[in-house]
């Protein structure tokens, strides 16, 4: 126990808080290569998704390319990117997207061919064109469900986002790995403290940020509609580092 | 390929060292997960918060939890009880809530025939709750399964030796072929893992297998 003091003590240090390598900079680093790896996943996957969802066709597609990702240990991605690429951001960030496409992918596709095909037929009833379809009511229907897979994708990104300090100086991976070389364990446990602290508070925001979405379509005029229960839920099926 | 002929008394060295982290955290999340998915099935109140601080655990990234773990238990940082606790901490993240499921998909009535029958409360636990509650259960412990093999080559990193260490080592080294061999072993390794699990469950519930001879014509209909 007394080794978490020393962390307490590390991270109170006012000297760790300024500077390139302080940790406010290595806090907006992390979340800086975060908000990229899934930005640029949900640009690719989620068009494909809502579309796969909404035709009902290339389901199975859906269901190779996340089975694929769950099967290459997250580690042997990185290193082997690592190595094509070269020291530097290059391959953290092509990994973390590659990481980032199946969660974004399930959650649209998921959310899209869930809503009720009475609700669609009737939007088409009523003189609506597939493309207001697709935006004025499936993709509002769907929005838990996606922003469930984008939760599931930050959460992945967010935790494996540690790694980019193994092939660059990036992120708050960075004290764990200097800590280890050096065998500061302080340092070492002040940066899995600060990493386990982001990702339970991004976790806790998105949340709440699924279950307002949720509550928005349940019952759109009162605030006391109930949780997420009946939502169908992202596989998290993927290894988590 | 070059490099693996040199290399694979390592390799199979390093596969049992796998294996001998992996199986073990994935038996005893299943032996921990089964009670605490049943007693939070049959106490939804206290499941629900149960079931929400599994969600929770597994929300903290798993390297992290490598460093913070050894400190919690005061144990040394590179052993294999490290890495076998934290392995065991995230696989029963995810398979308390599979439990919860499963013995919520077993049929009521069956439970209360079972009772009518004259079953003790402990024999309708092992001869009908937990067998019916066999084929929900299995498929998350084949999700575990796999994302446990995997989570093992982390260990690598902080120096527990494993497939991993070809990973760490390779890249160090800068050897593909090293890599790739490590990649590929884990991947083999995770697909035994699956079929064994497969394998178990066929064995474990014989019942299914007539179900599914009788329903499969009937299936290919619709």
């Amino acid at each position: 126990m007394n080794l978490f003091l020393d962390a307490l003590a590390w991270l109170a240090d006012p000297a760790h808080w300024t500077g390139p390598g302080g940790v406010p900079t290595r806090v907006l680093q992390h979340l800086a290569i975060t908000f990229a790896a899934v930005t640029a996943a949900a640009v690719l996957a989620f068009p494909a998704g809502v579309l796969i969802g909404h035709t009902r066709k290339g389901a199975g597609l859906v269901g190779a390319i996340a089975g694929a990702a769950r099967a290459i240990p997250t580690l042997g991605l990185l290193t082997l990117l690592g190595l094509a690429l070269g020291i530097g951001l290059g391959a953290p960030l092509l990994a973390l997207i590659v990481l980032a496409v199946p969660s974004v992918l399930a959650g649209a596709y998921a959310g899209v061919q869930n809503v009720d095909p009475e609700v669609t037929g009737a939007a088409r009833a009523i003189g609506m064109s597939p493309r207001q379809v697709v935006f004025q009511v499936e993709i509002p229907l769907a929005a838990p469900v996606i922003i469930g897979g984008l939760r599931a994708a930050v959460l992945q990104v967010v935790a494996t986002a540690t790694l980019a300090a193994y092939t660059a100086d990036f992120g708050l991976g960075r004290y764990l790995f200097s800590g280890l070389k050096s065998r500061d364990y302080a340092e070492m446990l002040a940066g899995a403290l600060l990493v386990a602290a982001l990702a339970l508070l991004l976790e806790l925001l998105l949340a709440a940020a699924q279950r307002i979405a949720a509550q928005r379509i349940t019952a759109p005029a009162e605030d006391t509609a109930e949780d997420t229960a009946d939502l169908p839920e992202i596989p998290r099926e993927k290894e988590r580092v | 390929m070059n490099w693996l002929t040199l290399n694979w008394p390592q390799v199979i060295e390093l596969t049992r060292d796998h294996l001998l982290l992996s199986a073990p955290a994935i038996v005893l999340s299943v032996l921990l997960a089964v009670p605490i998915g049943r007693l939070a099935h049959r106490r939804p109140r206290l499941g629900g918060a149960v079931l929400g601080a599994a969600g929770l655990l597994y929300a903290i990234p798993a390297l992290p939890l490598l460093i913070i773990i050894p400190v919690l238990f005061g144990i040394p940082l590179r052993s294999p009880a490290t890495m076998i606790i934290a392995l065991t901490v995230y696989g029963l993240a995810l398979l308390v809530r599979t439990a919860a499921d499963a013995f919520g998909s077993v049929d009521p009535r069956v439970r209360e025939a079972a009772v009518a029958v004259g079953h003790s409360p402990l024999g309708v636990f092992w001869r009908v709750d937990l067998p019916l509650a066999v084929p929900v259960l299995l498929a998350g412990v084949r999700v575990v399964a796999v994302s446990t093999v995997s989570l093992v080559t982390i260990g690598a990193l902080i120096g527990v030796p494993s497939l991993g260490t070809l990973l760490t080592d390779g890249f160090q080294r800068g050897i593909p072929a090293e890599v790739a061999t490590g990649v590929i072993a884990t991947m083999a390794l995770a697909l035994l893992f699956d079929a064994l699990l497969i394998a178990a469950g066929r064995a474990l519930t014989p019942w299914t297998a007539k179900r599914r001879e009788r329903l499969l014509p009937r299936a290919e209909t619709t």
